[in-house]
């Protein structure tokens, strides 16, 4: 068929004919491209739709409002403030009476279970309150406790009143107690002064992401302090300073393979060389933040010779030819003009560091850490690793409270890529 | 704390030594009446960097060495009775020891380790002073020597930029440094598992299943239970890699064929930061959007087709993955297909083919070895991933081909051995060590393949 010559009329017949088929096929490659960005943004939406759900809620719990006599003798029996009176005083026993006295259980039965429908953190919110505040002696102030972790569910609609007693996490009666608080307009449902005040805790209705988030900023910090004179440096050597030969290459390979290497192997790493070896404590900070800084060394090394190769060697010329030397062409003219670009790879770094979970639990940064952590040699913990802390947790506040934990981190982590994109777009010069 | 102290005095000193190099340059100007060789400060840095540079040596030395000699020493205080028992294990001795000499005492120990503490209590302050003295010593005769040096013909700029130069060329050492970190940690681990599990069992067989050396010293009747055939974690990997790659590919090629051929730049300058998000988001949040969004629906769903998903299945994991990795394949492919040179698709156009033709026909096919590079990048993303498959996928070392059921892969197991308490030397920490070591041997191989993919592609048009 190929050798038969056909005349110019009949080619056009048969090219208009095949036109529209070819035109449909243009068509639907162009629809497959946008449904398939069309699904990645559909995925995009659906993950950040289902954490702002179940984090939202997450930032919000209801509080109890009961007011309380602060009777200094019996808060605060040894009459300093001290953590020691406070603790032998007989606070959450006021919390205690004030319940009783609106709902009013009969028995010790009922008591105890009225009692359980206010978190256990009761007598640490009063002791904290008149450590501050010490003139609320004497008087009559209404406070506000935040209620049980199942009591919260049950309010929010999860822990239904038609399921049986007997499977449900709460008893009729407390459901009883909590109607009649509810009557007395004593239930009121705020923004939670724990998911940001609070650190670890077992009762959902305390945790917060206090002892993680400081945990997380001083691992970074340690993290930044290495990882960017280092990466810098090594750039600077590698572009600017190192003539190729084997050993300049051979660096580069092995950058290149830091860049490959999973992330869990530098924390089999950290656990190796820092804790056996080295003998360094677990759960630090500043084993993390080591561990991090040299797994986020590459990123920073490619992003700095990137932003090295792109100052013009006009003026690395103009500065040799009013006779500058070497480092003084570098640090005085190269470095600076390449630091927008290297301040962008830095944060980008930072950024991974900061969402990095699987090396932090290898060198023990699970461990349930109640302490804010003060120093870089404090155990503690951080964020991601909080959230998977948490969404091991079968309660289901820790749900919305992890999902508020994420909302935070991810909310870090977006400001942080818009810093970047924003030093990217305003000061970087195009030569 | 006391490291820190240190650390600000040293500072402080060498501040010292940068006046005093200053004023002796000053001086020496002075007498001589004429210019000096360098600027001024330079003087005053030399003699910053040469009284800093030996003492930062020698505290960091004697830091870091000092625990491990101290260690070694111990050995001395420890009853022969103790070490000559049948469960002896000097790194539990030891850290009995350290906690008993930071004050954490659990029940009373013995007092052979009340003893110990007490001496290495004493070693520690011992080392203290030592540190001090010598870090003192060493700080003050560098830097006189350095002041010293500062003469009318001396050359401060040149040595200084030698010093510098150096520091450069150590810091560029760290990656090199690093790698043998890694290296070491994993591979000397790893030849001891050998020595305990036959290398043929651990890549051929079919079962895992660890279990701790305990076990079977506590008489419960298991032993030998331990099998340590990896096979179920490979096939678990490649399962849940493979879930990715059918996610990932086709939504990420087709959309860099999009955004690369027929989106207008706005379009492109809108999507193409919008799909790369998604590979900042950090994987322990995908972990959990997987485990209590994906895979409860999909087990509802499910079970509407009276299909039975596992809670924890390799298909909510895999489909998470691949979220995850469809930016590694959308921006490296439109990298690659925007690097054509437009002169193939001006003669593809040239002759009458549509936009499809030119792309399906000319520009892919150019494009072909970059893409699979991608995609090989991609893939090695995956399989090195650990919190979505620690959270997701489950632990079950299941050898099985059904997405539906759970699976482990080695990432996973890797973090469930080593976090927490793990007991030395036993085959089952070791374990962990032979499957990072396998892990790196994969992720390096595919990225040197890929590597290797693109350089030859590039050359082409170059």
């Amino acid at each position: 068929m190929n050798n038969k010559i056909i005349s110019p009329s009949d080619a056009l017949d048969i090219v208009k004919k095949s036109i529209v088929k070819r035109r449909s096929r243009d068509n639907r490659l162009k629809l497959f491209g946008r449904i398939a960005i069309g699904v990645a943004v559909c995925f995009l939406l659906t993950l950040f739709y289902s954490i702002f759900t179940k984090g939202y809620p997450g930032f919000f719990q209801y509080y109890v409002t009961l007011d309380i006599k602060f009777d200094r003798e019996r808060i605060d029996p040894k009459g300093d403030l001290s953590d020691n009176s406070l603790f032998d005083g007989e606070a959450s026993i006021i919390v205690n009476e004030s319940l009783y006295s609106i709902i009013q259980p009969k028995g010790r039965k009922e008591k105890k279970l009225a009692k359980k429908i206010v978190s256990s953190g009761k007598d640490v919110r009063i002791a904290k309150m008149v450590k501050n505040n010490p003139s609320l002696f004497g008087t009559t102030t209404s406070v506000k406790f935040a209620l049980d972790d199942d009591v919260d569910s049950f309010l929010r609609g999860y822990l239904k009143r038609e399921t049986p007693e007997n499977e449900r996490r709460i008893s009729d009666k407390a459901i009883q107690f909590i109607d009649k608080l509810n009557e007395e307009g004593r239930i009121s449902y705020e923004f939670s002064d724990y998911i940001l005040g609070g650190s670890a805790s077992g009762n959902a209705e305390m945790a917060g992401i206090k002892g993680a988030f400081i945990g997380s900023m001083l691992t970074l910090s340690v993290c930044l302090l290495i990882a960017f004179p280092l990466g810098v440096a090594t750039a600077v050597y590698l572009e600017e300073i190192a003539k190729k030969n084997r050993i300049t290459e051979f660096i580069e390979v092995n950058i290149n393979n830091l860049a490959a290497v999973p992330s869990v192997v530098f924390g089999i790493m950290g656990l190796a060389i820092f804790i056996s070896i080295f003998g360094m404590p677990r759960s630090i900070p500043l084993v993390g933040g080591m561990v991090l800084a040299l797994m986020t060394l590459p990123t920073i090394i490619i992003s700095s010779r990137a932003a090295i190769r792109a100052v013009p060697p006009s003026v690395r010329d103009a500065a040799y030819g009013i006779g500058a030397s070497k480092i003084q062409v570098i640090f005085h003219h190269v470095i600076p003009l390449a630091m927008p670009g290297m301040l962008t790879g830095t944060i980008i770094g930072m950024a991974q560091a900061l969402g990095e979970t699987a090396p932090l639990l290898m060198i023990g940064m699970v461990a349930f850490i109640v302490d804010v952590p003060n120093s870089v040699l404090d155990p503690g913990t951080v964020l991601p690793v909080q959230i998977f802390m948490w969404a091991d947790f079968a309660e289901r506040m820790f749900i919305q409270k992890t999902s508020a934990a994420i909302i935070v981190l991810l909310g870090f982590l977006i400001s942080m890529n818009a810093l970047a994109v924003y030093l990217r777009k305003k000061l970087e010069r195009r030569w | 704390m006391f490291s820190f102290y240190i650390l600000v005095g040293i500072l402080l000193i060498s501040f010292v030594f940068f006046f005093l190099g200053k004023n002796q340059a000053k001086k020496v100007a002075y007498t001589n009446k004429k210019k000096l060789h360098s600027l001024i400060h330079y003087y005053g840095l030399y003699s910053l960097l040469s009284s800093l540079i030996p003492t930062l040596g020698i505290f960091f030395a004697i830091t870091i060495c000092d625990d491990l000699l101290f260690a070694e020493l111990i050995k001395k205080y420890i009853p022969d009775e103790v070490v000559n028992s049948k469960d002896y294990n000097f790194t539990i001795v030891l850290a009995q020891i350290n906690n008993s000499v930071e004050g954490l005492i659990f029940g009373t120990p013995p007092e052979w380790v009340a003893n110990a503490a007490a001496i290495w209590k004493s070693w520690v302050l011992k080392s203290n002073t030592i540190t001090v003295a010598v870090c003192t010593i060493t700080i003050l005769v560098s830097g006189f020597f350095s002041l010293k040096k500062i003469k009318f013909e001396f050359r401060s700029r040149n040595a200084v930029e030698k010093i510098v130069t150096s520091i450069l060329a150590v810091s560029s050492m760290i990656a090199i440094l690093t790698t043998i970190a890694i290296i070491f940690s994993v591979v000397f681990e790893s030849i001891r598992f050998f020595a305990l599990i036959p290398y043929d069992e651990f890549l051929f067989g079919t079962i895992w299943n660890p279990q701790f050396e305990g076990a079977d010293r506590a008489g419960s009747g298991q032993e030998g239970l331990s099998q340590y055939g990896a096979i179920p974690l490979f096939a678990g990997t490649f399962l849940i890699s493979i879930i990715a790659l059918c996610v990932s590919v086709p939504v990420g090629l087709f959309s860099a064929i999009y955004l690369s051929e027929y989106a207008t730049s706005k379009e492109r300058a809108f999507f193409k930061p919008l799909l790369e998000i998604l590979a900042g988001i950090p994987t322990v949040v995908y972990g959990f959007f997987a485990a209590l969004t994906v895979a409860p629906f999909l087990r509802s769903s499910g079970s509407i087709f009276g299909l039975n998903v596992a809670s924890e299945s390799a298909l909510a994991a895999g489909l998470v993955m691949g979220i995850m990795i469809i930016p590694f394949i959308s921006s490296l492919s439109d990298d690659v297909i925007n690097a054509v040179p437009q002169s193939l698709r001006d003669a593809g156009y040239g002759l009458g083919s549509t936009k499809n033709e030119t792309v399906m026909k000319i520009v892919l096919p150019a494009a072909l070895p970059g893409v699979v590079a991608s995609i090989i990048l991609a893939v090695s993303r995956a399989v090195g991933e650990t919190m979505i498959v620690v959270m997701a996928a489950g632990l079950a070392a299941n050898l099985t081909a059904n997405p539906l059921e759970a699976v482990t892969t080695v990432t996973s197991q890797i973090v469930t051995i080593l976090v927490g308490d793990q007991e030395f030397e036993s085959a089952k920490t070791l374990s962990a060590f032979a499957l990072a070591l396998t892990l790196i041997i994969i992720t390096l191989a595919m990225n040197f393949y890929a590597l290797h993919i693109v350089k030859k592609y590039r050359e082409q048009y170059e």
